[in-house]
């Protein structure tokens, strides 16, 4: 069983919900689960999909080939119709399409006819879809009705009831009217997590203390934003809507100087207005935790689109020299662990951290087991209360060995906490003489990188042992990446590279992945963008090029047969 | 008791003869009366003469950005609505590059204490027009004078119902003092906007051009009449009002965030145990 389904249809018409619930009856049903959107920058109209591919094997990229399309309108059979399977089925209801298809692997079900007679309104039309899809994949309503009941427990005992004599109606009509349906689901197990890149950095948030997040709404960011908002209450978290991103990653700032973990997030255009003030958190040595999810620009171009083309913008932005860490996660899984570990390292050496992710990620759902909260760390490096106030001195950028002075919170104690814009001595106050200049730039940066330096994990190395032909890349291409070399595994010695923790560019002390590169007759890097960002970084810190690049830059992902032809056309 | 000598800063680099030092005296004698102690309270800044305004007082000090002062400000009193939060910022820095963030304060309402050194000509950058710069005002960069019209900070704050605003002179200290005491009293946002000459630049616009001009504003004024207020805004040129020129008493954005009615944000505990039991949303 490894199906995918695509619900494809105008903005507005809940393709997201149904997409949402059926990829919630599949992951309770212990289903690996891997979904993707693919939207327009429009509230109503236009043509969206959510695709959904499930199985009782891992799943971690979507394939171009659709077992079922729900198609809610015409541009979901015009563009999808093509991508139909060998026994693929597209659902449609001929009566709001106002066409009818004749071909054998058009189903025609009326929905809304369907809808107001057992849900007595038509908008439980796409409820009565949601139990076709149910009918036609030979699977029962049950973890359905649950979640219908679950959701709507508010609504009251009517609208329950009217979805799942809809979800019935639909399951029902797709039995008997399905006759070439041949799909076959395997038996439900224990139900998995599902996690999308977005709220995964949510929760790894909130699960580092993160106690302020001050950001300006800007697709695909915005998720971070809403779901940490929607734990505001039950954890203690001020979520402020700034007025401009400037003000969004200052007002960060301000938080975390007063002494609480605090973060920011937005896209390109965003975070170019906030590049000031990464340059003032370096200076000020001021902790923060930046998630900077790509988009296709330049300013600010396909908004709802995906793309890895800022690695380079995240390296080199802001003014002045000074040390950060960028991370570019390539699971939700890896968001959520390295969102921890952005927040940590961003305290201990009181720097700026950016998590790099896209609106792939962003968007992209996965299923696991669980997540281990055992592996969460979380320590308390400021300053505060009685150990501060026991202290007989304190001078906020006093000089130490590892060019780390304790961060103290203002207002616990007596002494003073100053931090300047400007160079500063060890108080905090500006000054303008040479020497101090230079003992500050030493401070932030020489002594603190080799520090950061050590913090960083090597590249997740996958597939053969002693491969012939090595796949890199790094951030969200990590789940087609890693499908297309068990794919390949079997006539090929490849292997794949990720790369999720970029900056400092990771040491090869622990793991010699340069050797694993050397040693291969073919190395390609893998990149969602045109030039080739993270090739050019790989070149500059270390000084090796890859053979071949594989670039995509149309605004959508890669899928598993298109990355497997492009490779393919490289080996052969 | 905190004494003036614990207020005690560096030695100031501005211009001697500089409207700032009556501020910077004013300031300290306030906070010696109010009885503050310097780390109860945090002065933030931007950039500009005005911005380095906290390196010469002894407190915590926020120096950030150019037009910045009020995010840093917000942030810092969001997460700790215990501190007393004084933004610090120029009539460039405000008015200009953060004009924005003024707006959205004002708004919000948070209770920060912004006090604008308004001397109406850029003086870091040597001598180019400001936002409050007096139209036709001959410059460097401006040989055609100033072409803009004068931005009015203080009609600009009653029109967007900022809950304190009021006029200072640097040229009247005591007053000052007084007017300083009174926004640090008042519970809400406050603009105060400090006409300060620059002695180097602003030739125009002198401590003798004020004095000649400047009257403290009559007893029996309301200053809780916003219709009022906006007749008194806009009183500039022959005569400019000092004093109050409205309030109000709306509530201030802390107090209406649940999150912290309690307890400082920067004072809760954080309990990891509980992500176990939203991880179960996820199933």
């Amino acid at each position: 069983m490894d199906y995918s389904i695509k619900i494809g249809g105008e903005a507005g018409q809940g393709i997201q919900t149904i997409g949402e619930t059926l990829s919630k009856v599949f992951s309770s049903a212990g289903y690996h689960v891997f979904t993707h959107q693919d939207y327009e920058s429009r509230i109503r109209g236009g043509h969206n999909f959510f695709q959904i591919r499930f199985s009782e094997k891992s799943v971690m990229a979507s394939r171009d080939k659709i077992d079922i399309i729900v198609a809610f309108d015409k541009a979901s059979i015009e563009q999808h119709e093509r991508e139909l399977s060998e026994y693929g089925q597209i659902i449609y209801d001929s009566s709001t399409l106002k066409q009818k298809y004749e071909k054998s692997y058009f189903l025609d079900i009326p929905f809304t006819e369907l809808a107001v007679k057992h849900g007595k309104n038509k908008i439980m039309a796409n409820t009565v879809a949601i139990g076709a899809v149910h009918g036609m994949l030979g699977m029962e309503l049950d973890i359905l009705i649950k979640i219908i009941k679950d959701t709507f427990i508010k609504k009251g005992e009517d609208i329950i009831k009217a979805n799942i004599d809809s979800a019935i109606a639909g399951h029902d009509y797709a039995i008997k009217q399905c006759l070439k349906c041949s799909f076959a689901t395997a038996p439900f197990t224990k139900p998995k997590m599902l996690i999308a890149g977005n709220d995964a950095i949510g929760l790894g948030a909130i699960a580092s203390g993160c106690k302020f997040y001050a950001a300006y709404p800007m697709t695909p960011s915005t998720g971070i934003m809403l779901y940490i908002s929607s734990k505001a209450k039950e954890y203690g978290i001020i979520v402020e809507q700034a007025e401009d991103e400037i003000s969004a990653i200052n007002m960060a700032l301000g938080a975390s100087f007063a002494g609480v973990r605090a973060m920011t997030g937005s896209s390109g255009g965003g975070f170019a207005l906030m590049v000031e003030g990464l340059s003032l958190a370096a200076m000020t040595e001021t902790p923060i935790v930046i998630a900077l999810a790509q988009r296709p620009g330049p300013a600010t171009g396909f908004p709802t689109r995906t793309e890895q083309a800022e690695l380079q913008f995240a390296l080199y932005t802001a003014h002045g020299e000074f040390p950060r860490v960028i991370f570019a996660p390539g699971t939700p899984e890896q968001a959520f662990y390295l969102t921890n570990k952005a927040f940590d390292i961003a305290e201990k050496y009181q720097i700026p951290v950016l998590i790099l992710t896209d609106q792939y990620l962003a968007d992209s759902q996965w299923t696991y087991d669980n997540f281990d909260i055992s592996k969460i760390k979380y320590i308390d490096y400021r300053l505060r209360g009685d150990a501060l106030k026991s202290l007989k001195e304190y001078k906020r950028h006093a000089f130490t060995n590892n060019g780390i002075t304790p961060l103290a919170v203002l207002g616990d104690s007596k002494h003073l906490v100053v931090a300047d814009s400007d160079e500063h001595d060890e108080e905090g106050h500006i000054i303008e003489d040479a020497e101090t200049r230079v003992k500050m730039v030493d401070k932030r940066l020489f002594k603190k990188l080799p520090l950061i330096h050590k913090e960083i994990e090597p590249p997740l190395f996958y597939g053969h042992q002693n491969p012939e032909i090595v796949i890199s890349g790094w951030g969200s291409t990590y789940g087609v990446m890693k499908e297309v070399v068990d794919e390949l595994l079997s006539n090929w010695d490849i292997a794949m590279l990720h790369f999720s923790e970029i900056y400092p560019f990771p040491p090869t002390n622990k793991f010699n992945y340069l050797k694993v590169l050397k040693d291969a007759k073919i190395t390609i890097c893998i990149e969602n963008n045109a030039t080739g960002q993270f090739a050019k970084l790989m070149r500059t810190e270390t000084g090796y090029s890859f053979n071949q690049l594989i670039n995509k830059y149309d605004g959508r992902p890669f899928t598993i047969e298109f990355l497997m032809g492009e490779i393919d056309a490289l080996i052969r | 008791m905190p004494s003036l000598d614990d207020y005690k800063g560096q030695d100031p680099a501005w211009c001697p003869g500089c409207g700032n030092f009556s501020i910077l005296k004013a300031f300290k004698d306030a906070m010696v009366e109010l009885s503050v102690e310097p780390f109860q309270l945090t002065v933030v800044s931007g950039i500009g003469q005005a911005g380095k305004f906290p390196h010469y007082i002894r407190c915590n000090t926020f120096n950030g950005l150019h037009g910045r002062t009020l995010p840093v400000a917000t942030g810092i009193r969001l997460s700790n609505h215990e501190m007393l939060v004084i933004a610090v910022a120029g009539d460039g820095d405000c008015y200009g590059e953060g004009g924005n963030h003024l707006i959205h304060a004002m708004r919000r309402n948070i209770n920060v204490k912004l006090f604008v050194h308004d001397n109406q000509i850029y003086g870091l950058t040597k001598g180019q027009a400001s936002p409050t710069s007096m139209e036709g005002i001959i410059t460097k960069n401006q040989p055609f004078g100033v072409l803009s019209e004068q931005l009015n900070p203080i009609a600009l704050a009653v029109a967007l119902d900022c809950s304190f605003v009021a006029r200072g002179f640097a040229g009247d200290t005591e007053h000052l003092k007084w007017l300083i005491k009174e926004a640090i009293n008042h519970k809400g946002f406050t603009l105060v906007d400090i006409l300060q000459p620059c002695i180097t630049f602003n030739k125009v616009n002198t401590f003798q051009w004020y004095r000649q001009r400047v009257y403290r504003i009559e007893a029996e004024y309301n200053p809780e009449d916003r219709i009022e207020a906006f007749k008194k805004s806009l009183e500039w040129g022959d005569r400019i009002p000092i004093g109050i020129i409205y309030k109000n008493n709306r509530p201030i954005y802390e107090e209406k965030i649940p999150v912290i009615k309690d307890i400082p944000l920067v004072r809760q505990p954080f309990d990891i145990t509980r992500i176990e039991k939203t991880l179960k949303d996820f199933y």
